[in-house]
């Protein structure tokens, strides 16, 4: 019989190589699906994790990390808050298009006006999109404890479908005959999130990004908040007894998530994506959720995870286009990674005994 | 003529001596107590016993014969039956039905209706075989346990501390029956930590320390004191108050009502009584009778009508903990681990839970961390908590030790009041005496104290009026000259009439 039994102490530099063993561990049963593919698994292996950053064309791919990364490392931000305080927002994609359609429609309802202040009104009903699409999950668990994970999760569909409705109606292009897509951003210079510096892949939303990185270090290791939202986690009537309110924390959580991840909508929307279509999203706010676990929830970790994760869809793209790989085959493999992160996760908090069985 | 002897007893846990070459015996018709402090060694060796656990060295011989029991059956077969601190019960069956669930070959429902019938009378153990146990006070339900133990006609009854549950009047008839007992020739192993009880009771008892026995002794021929002080191994000061007379009202509570939200739960009904600058005012009851909701309520974690609580001139029924804490009311709950204190942070975290902002820890809501350190060094000299350091988790603390750093935690903020449940629970000796020296202390620097707790010594120790909650209602408080054990009694077990 296999037992799992709880170690006393887990040794503290398991707890930090554990990331790094899991990407080796992805890169090992990784390549024997490669293998069983019919592809030279080094080569694959080189291409996805190599190539974008220092092979012939890293110039270009180094510029694509950078734009993926930052909305991953943006919403996996907002999600370690929740999951550090046992708040389980697994909806960011759908914030995600809520703030995009959101932000988005509002540059578009002032089209063609040429302010200032389009851009940063934008970005603020990005937040507020993402935000009130968190607060329908937040209502529902704090009035009638139902379950986030199950209704932000289901959200993901609806906000999924709004966005398909309103680019096949509201928002669609006027001059754009019939597609199923807004007016692109780039031809609304008050309201494009364009490349800072050509080649870097920089725009506002990366600059955010490391913003809210410091940002989220200093109120996790310095702020009460941030005490509090672990103090949840850990101890929750200990939460209690310290005078955090569950409702509030539920609220907090879930609400900053949400501006967070709308916020990276509305970057990616008027950014690198250009303009709202049907296959906007990207999963981001899915992945971002590994990105946050492989972080460990910690902003540096995240920073990090999230950037590995973006070679990762740089490199996926490479061995699609030069090996002929499935899509699939590089989202199994990031799949990998979270599953390889739990896992070691698991033996390092846990003794393997495989043992007759014991009578008491 | 010795029943069982017990010979060089060893057993051994990873890192841990639990008993060490334990040896005594235990005569017919005798009642020995089995005294110690927590984690002495008295739960292992009465498993040994029991046949719960196998010793690693030594032997047992019952009645002459050798006595190795592999399992609690084996050792029923030989006569030793136990009553267990925590009670197997199946609510929704009848108390014949529960008897024979326990038994190797039950007898027809009215053949052993009418032995539990016998067995009761014959021991004034009142109880009708009929009735559910559901229906059944928590007294009444260890007299099914123990007629269980007696249908087996047992040489040897282990009974692990029976009175903790139990009110004066219940504890009285409870001895009654085991001084009868005795006297028919039944030995009984007897573990408590209420030395007046063991005093009155028992014959003889065996002294366990550090999994060691330390001593033989006539209890009635020791004082409390004595007995505590060889459980414990150095001298015991009693705490002593030095101020008597009181001051102005400082926690008013008016008609507090609170519905308690878990279905299991006890509704607080009409709670009225006010806390005087220098008083200690003790809360006794059975547990279960909603201390924890007062708790809840008075500590700001469940709020209730404004007007139903007042500190001086606030009305604070609508405020939280932080706010209370500011205005001077500090709480202790009585779980330590989880909620007054996270597991996993260490002790210097630890203070931000009550100290963040009453201690200012703290400025715009960043966390000075040195503050906070410096708050943890304080309280581990002031309270002497054995640590290694600030750094420590709180879970790696004994129970003691935590207990010590959580009172310390909230005396040191200086409390206008201070509201504790269960002060001393699975304290060792010395630290109970240290916090209830602590409690008094402050009350004599002008602060109230309300004491919740079921020991009765120790409220009837440390308090000036005294007051029983149960089923949600608070009795009238009254001076502690006065009351008697028996008035206690009657008030625990929800009698209005005395």
């Amino acid at each position: 019989m296999i037992r799992l039994e709880p170690r006393t102490d887990p040794s503290q530099t398991m707890i930090i190589l554990t990331p790094i063993l899991a990407v080796l561990a992805t890169m090992v049963v990784g390549g024997i699906l490669f293998v069983t593919l019919g592809k030279n698994p080094f080569e694959a292996i080189r291409m996805i994790f190599w190539d974008p950053l220092f092979g012939e064309h890293a110039f270009y791919y180094r510029g694509q990390i950078l734009v993926k990364a930052a909305p991953l490392i943006m919403i996996a931000l907002g999600l370690s808050f929740g999951f550090r305080a046992g708040i389980w927002n697994i909806g960011a994609e759908g914030q995600f298009i809520m703030g995009a359609v959101m932000g988005g429609a509002t540059g578009l309802a002032l089209y063609p006006l040429d302010s200032f202040i389009v851009f940063p009104l934008m970005v603020v009903m990005g937040a507020l999109g993402g935000f009130l699409w968190a607060m329908i999950p937040a209502f529902l668990k704090i009035r009638f404890n139902a379950n986030e994970i199950l209704v932000s999760l289901m959200l993901v569909y609806v906000a999924f479908n709004f966005l398909i409705g309103m680019v096949t109606g509201p928002l669609r292009n006027p001059d754009g005959f019939n597609f199923p897509e807004s007016r692109s951003f780039q031809d609304f210079p008050a309201a494009h999130n364009p490349e800072l510096w050509a080649g870097t892949g920089i725009h506002l939303g990366v600059l955010t990004t490391l913003g809210f990185v410091i940002l989220a270090y200093i109120m996790i290791t310095r702020h009460i908040f941030g005490f509090n939202v672990r103090l949840a986690g850990q101890a929750p009537r200990a939460a209690k007894f310290a005078g955090v309110s569950p409702n509030k924390m539920i609220a907090i959580c879930l609400g900053l998530s949400g501006a967070l991840a709308g916020m990276a909508g509305l970057f990616e929307v008027t950014g690198p994506a250009g303009k709202l279509t049907t296959t906007f999203p990207l999963g981001y706010g899915f992945t971002a959720i590994i990105v946050a676990f492989l972080g460990r929830l910690h902003p540096i970790g995240i920073l990090l995870a999230g950037l590995l994760m973006a070679v990762t869809y740089v490199g996926g793209d490479i061995i699609q286009s030069q090996l002929s790989l499935p899509k699939a085959s590089i989202q199994v493999f990031q799949g990998m990674l979270l599953f390889f992160l739990l896992a070691v996760d698991v033996l390092v908090n846990f003794r393997l005994r495989i043992s007759k069985r014991i009578s008491k | 003529m010795t029943l069982i002897e017990i010979r060089g007893l060893t057993k051994g846990y990873p890192g841990v001596v639990a008993n060490d070459d334990v040896s005594f015996d235990i005569d017919k018709g005798e009642i020995h107590a089995l005294l110690g402090e927590n984690g002495a060694g008295k739960s292992t060796l009465v498993k040994m016993i029991y046949g719960l656990v196998r010793p690693d060295i030594g032997t047992m011989t019952l009645d002459g014969e050798s006595f190795a029991p592999t399992e609690p059956r084996a050792s029923r077969v030989k006569g030793v039956a136990m009553v267990f601190q925590h009670f197997s019960l199946f609510e929704a069956l009848s108390v014949a039905e529960n008897i024979a669930l326990g038994m190797e070959n039950p007898p027809k429902t009215n053949a052993l209706s009418n032995q539990i019938r016998d067995v009761s009378l014959k021991y004034g153990l009142e109880l009708d075989p009929n009735r559910l146990v559901g229906d059944l006070s928590v007294g009444e339900r260890q007299r099914v346990e123990i007629i269980r133990c007696l249908l087996q006609d047992p040489k040897l009854l282990i009974m692990d501390e029976p009175t903790s549950v139990l009110t004066p009047q219940e504890v009285d008839a409870l001895f009654t029956t085991l001084r009868r007992l005795r006297d028919e020739g039944t030995s009984i192993l007897y573990i408590s930590h209420k030395l007046e009880e063991i005093k009155i009771l028992c014959n003889r008892a065996t002294i366990l320390r550090h999994g060691k026995v330390i001593g033989i002794c006539i209890p009635k021929n020791e004082t409390a004191k004595s007995m505590a002080e060889m459980m414990v191994g150095s001298k015991l000061k009693t705490p002593q108050k030095t101020v008597t007379n009181f001051g102005l009202p400082l926690l008013i509570i008016k008609n507090l009502s609170l519905k308690s939200t878990d279905p299991f739960g006890t509704s607080l009904k009409n709670i009225t009584f006010n806390i005087r600058a220098g008083e200690v005012m003790g809360v006794a009851g059975v547990a279960g009778n909603g201390q924890d909701e007062l708790m809840l309520a008075l500590s700001g974690e469940v709020l209730t009508e404004v007007n139903s609580i007042q500190l001086e001139n606030n009305f604070i029924g609508q405020s939280g903990p932080v706010e209370r804490r500011l205005h001077g009311l500090l709480t202790a709950p009585e779980e330590r681990l989880g909620h007054a204190a996270a597991p996993d942070m260490n002790l210097s975290e630890n203070t931000l839970l009550s100290g963040f902002q009453r201690q200012k820890l703290g400025r715009r809501g960043f966390i000075n961390k040195s503050g906070a350190a410096a708050f943890a060094e304080k309280i581990i000299e002031k309270f002497d908590v054995r640590t290694t350091s600030v750094s420590s988790a709180a879970k790696s603390l004994s129970g003691g030790n935590l207990q010590k750093f959580v009172m310390g935690r909230e005396i040191l903020q200086n409390p206008k009041v201070f509201i504790v449940n269960q002060p001393t629970w699975g304290v060792d000796a010395a630290a109970a005496a240290f916090i209830r020296q602590s409690l008094l202390e402050l009350a004599s620097g002008g602060a109230g104290v309300l004491v919740i707790s079921q020991d009765l010594d120790e409220l009837m120790e440390i308090s000036d009026t005294f007051t029983v909650i149960s089923e949600g209602r608070l009795s009238e408080p009254s001076p502690i000259k006065g009351v008697t054990t028996e008035k206690i009694g009657l008030l625990m077990g929800g009698s209005k009439k005395i």
